[in-house]
Parts: structure tokens; sequence; C-alpha cells
């Protein structure tokens, strides 16, 4: 474990700055918050075409005879739904089926995948994958330091890759392809943070400023904005995507995260299942809900009361932009609260009006079945 | 709308046109800081607000930022554009952006506030 004091610049700094990034510090790395404003970027998203700066993400490269079988035995889904050329998005779980991080994994071949974690937990996770694979034929290396990773996500962003890429559209959600593109082996996802078709990039750190160029230059047609961090989290949080470190954490499992489909108890054991397989049929005491209202902006902390009695906290919670009213999402008991419910959301010591809601708050083209395959 | 030479300004970043009336607004750097400006909570008509004390809220998709009272007073007007498109605040801070009108009770206070040039000065020392 390393205790940076000093704080990290990724490959793209001087470029995020040229265009006009405010930068501020995100759990030790100088990433942009904004640019043009959040609201211009989050529309820019959900409408047609943003670009992030997201190398701060961590890549950790499981390889070796049993990599499938430290990858099944430490995930709560099922690593057989990632053939070659897919992934799935996955919790990592601790013998509490807390989560050690939530993550995608991809199978770049049988023997060979490459998992995309959280900046703030990536030495963890590599220290977890390591630890549980010791008596297994497998190789952990944390590459986390040697890639770069961009995020274009909007509607109209396949239509960008349509000469640049063609093959990355045949990709299903989810799909990723190894492709040299500026002389360097990159690997080509259609994943995102956003809610919204798109692809991220994981490239090394030499070609990543032309890269993103490009992707400046071919988005150009449909108006592509550079994006922050601040719109990253209005769309994620609209799209019901968790965030590790706010949402889950060690504590929290899956299922109280509301996130049961990623569990996949029928696969065979795996770190933390007797737990889960508890709650399965148990049930949980408090699970990740939603919450919106208009009467203000809720925050992270934020208290929530059912019928006058206190019934969680908003663990993420902000402005929706698509919505144009608050929403949040925090740990409640009960955990089945339907949505419709009144509940009242305490801001600055006054009880707002607020109603339980559905998650995802907002479904956009990432949750489309059919998805643009190229011209 | 008054020119930015005309008002004073606080460290918090208000402005304040002083008068009999005087109309309370935030700052164009201040406005530019908190980002993309979402709700808007203002005082009520009537309502007596004491120098440097909480009397708004005013909320961007970030943070929620108080608003402290430039001077003393009783509220005599409410800007209800800005509650109602709170953007406008964005688009205009020293016009259709101000956020409510006083009666003030003591008019020797804002002597005590900067004006433009200082306040210019001030700013640049906060963000150097």
């Amino acid at each position: 474990m390393s205790t940076a004091t000093t704080i990290r610049r990724t490959a793209l700094n001087e470029t995020m700055r040229k265009y006009g990034g405010k930068m501020v510090d995100f759990h030790g790395w100088e990433l942009p918050i904004e640019f043009a404003g959040i609201l211009k970027e989050h529309e820019a998203v959900r409408n047609s075409a943003g670009i992030f700066d997201v190398s701060h993400m961590g890549q950790v490269f499981v390889t070796g005879a049993d990599a499938f079988k430290l990858l099944q035995r430490t995930n709560a889904n099922d690593l057989r739904k990632a053939t070659p050329g897919k992934g799935v998005y996955s919790h990592v779980t601790n013998e509490n089926a807390g989560l050690v991080d939530d993550i995608i994994a991809f199978c770049l071949a049988p023997d060979r995948y490459l998992v995309i974690v959280n900046a703030t937990t990536a030495t963890k996770d590599y220290e977890w994958f390591k630890s549980q694979g010791t008596k297994m034929h497998v190789k952990v290396e944390n590459k986390s330091d040697d890639y770069s990773m961009i995020a274009i996500q909007g509607p109209n962003v396949p239509k960008m890759f349509d000469t640049f890429a063609p093959e990355a559209l045949k990709l299903p959600r989810f799909g990723i392809v190894e492709k040299d593109l500026l002389g360097e082996h990159c690997y080509i996802s259609r994943t995102g943070y956003t809610g919204e078709d798109g692809f991220e990039i994981t490239a090394p750190h030499s070609i990543i400023n032309a890269l993103w160029e490009q992707m400046m230059e071919l988005g150009k047609p449909y108006n592509i904005v550079p994006c922050g961090l601040g719109c990253r989290d209005t769309l994620r949080l609209e799209s019901g995507y968790l965030l590790y470190g706010s949402d889950v954490d060690d504590v929290h499992t899956t299922y109280e995260s509301g996130y049961g489909w990623v569990v996949s108890l029928d696969k065979g054991d795996f770190i933390g299942r007797s737990i889960l397989a508890d709650q399965k049929v148990n049930g949980v005491k408090r699970r990740l809900t939603g919450v919106t209202l208009t009467g203000g902006v809720p925050r992270t902390g934020c208290k929530v009361f059912l019928d006058g009695k206190e019934a969680g906290e908003l663990n993420s919670a902000t402005y929706s932009p698509t919505l144009k009213k608050g929403i949040g999402v925090g740990y409640m008991t009960p955990p089945n609260l339907k949505p419709g419910t009144p509940v009242e959301v305490e801001i600055r010591g006054r009880r707002v009006k607020a109603e339980i809601a559905q998650t995802p708050f907002h479904k956009g083209t990432a949750f489309s079945k059919t998805l643009y395959t190229g011209k | 709308m008054p020119k930015p030479e005309e008002v004073k300004y606080t460290k918090t970043h208000e402005w304040v046109h002083p008068g009999a009336e005087a109309v309370v607004g935030i700052s164009d750097h201040a406005q530019h800081e908190m980002g993309d400006i979402v709700f808007v909570e203002l005082p009520k008509v009537g309502q007596k607000l004491e120098k440097e004390k909480p009397c708004a809220v005013v909320e961007s998709v970030k943070s929620a930022f108080d608003i402290y009272a430039p001077v003393s007073g009783e509220v005599t007007a409410v800007n209800d554009a800005v509650t109602g498109d709170p953007a406008v605040l964005n688009q205009s801070p020293l016009g259709n952006g101000w956020l409510f009108k006083l009666k003030t009770s003591n008019p020797a206070e804002a002597e005590t506030l900067m004006d433009w040039t200082a306040y210019q000065d001030f700013v640049k020392q906060a963000t150097h």
C-alpha cells in the first residue's frame, strides 16, 4: 500500500487543462470536475456525445490455466457468462459478502482476463486476487500504472466508430476487442458509467493524448464535448450505477445494494456465498433504495424519514439534470419500500417531501435492446 | 442593472446596491465558482435580516452555498424569477439574478464593505 502525499496526474493532464478543465483532487488524482459546465456536459452525453478521462481506473490482468477458477471463486457473478470477447459486471466479495470492489471482468482468451477496477481499490483488489490465488496456476498483475483510459459516451458515439473501429460496432454491451490504435495495442469495450451507449478505450500513455484529439475530431459532427467528474456522477446516479466507497463497501452486500442479479448462487462455491444464500432466503434488513424530490437538492448524508421515523440516510444524492429534480439512493429499512411511497428527506434541518422511486431513475441508450452495429 | 462598480461586495461574495431599499445578489465570481445553479431558497418578505447571518441558500449541481446578509434590514421584495429559473443567477448575477431587496436598518453598514477594486484584489488573492 502506498500512501501518496503528492497528487497523481494522468497522462492527459495537460490536455484536460488545455480544454479548460477545472481541476480538483479526486481521491488523490487530479482530474477535471467540469469544463463547460455540468449541465451542458450531462446533456451532451444524454443527447449526443461526450468524452471523459478515466485514467484513474485500474487494470488488473489475470492470466494462466487457473485464471477462470480464481475469478469464479472471488466473484459473485458467473464468469462463464464472460466468453472470449465478452465481459461481466460483477462484485468481488469478501468472507462476509461485503464488496472488495465492483468490477468488470473481460475474458480476452480462456486463460487471459482483463479486470477493470476502481481507482481507490486497485491495490486492494490486486492483493486480494493474489492472496486468493496462491495455490493456483495463475498470474495476477496490476498494470494500472501502465495504462490510460478514455470513455466516449452518448447515443451518437457509435457513429463516430464507423470508420475508426468498425469491429467495435459489432460488440454487444460489455463486449471487448483488442486492436492496434496509433501503433499501440489497445482494448476497446462497449461499456461505460453514463447509461448511454459508447466505448471505453484502455491504451498506453504514449498515444492517449493523440487518441483523445482523434476522438474530438471524429466527434466534431456530433458536437462532442470534454466531460468532467461532475457529470460523470449525475449520469451514473440517474442510471442507478453504484459508486464504490459511497454506495457499496466492504460491509454492505450485493443483495443489500439492490444488485441481486449480479449474484449467481447456482454457479458453485465462491467467497461469501453462504451469507448471500442466506440473504436470498431470509431477505435483507436494509436495501439501497431510490428517492426523488422537488423541494431542494438532496446531498450525501441527508436523513430519510418514513411516517416520521428515520428509515435511513442517502449514500449518494444530487440534482438530476434529466429529471429536473433531486435524486438519491440510501440504505432504507424496511428494505422493500414500494416506488411512490411518500417519505421525507431532511435538507438543512428541514424535512422536504419526497417519494421512493424505482432505479434506474433514467434509462439511456445503454439499456436499449438493439445497439448500432455500423453502416 | 447596476454596473459592477456601482455595488459593494462582501468577503462571502454577495453584492449589495446600497440605498433606502438595498438590492442584494451574488457576484459574477461566485456564480462562476458555484457552477450550474439549480435551486434557490430566499428569505420571506417581512423577514428581518442581520448582517453576516445566513439568509438564503443557492444550490448548484455540485454543492449548497449559504448566502449571508451583506447589511441588516427588513426584506421588502424577493426575486421569484430566480426561484422559478435558477439558471438566471448564472446568466445575470447583477441583473435579473438579483435575490432580494431590503429596507436597511443601518445604512452605514454598507460603507464597511469592499468596492469593486478592492473586491477584485480580494478575489485575486483568494484564487492564488
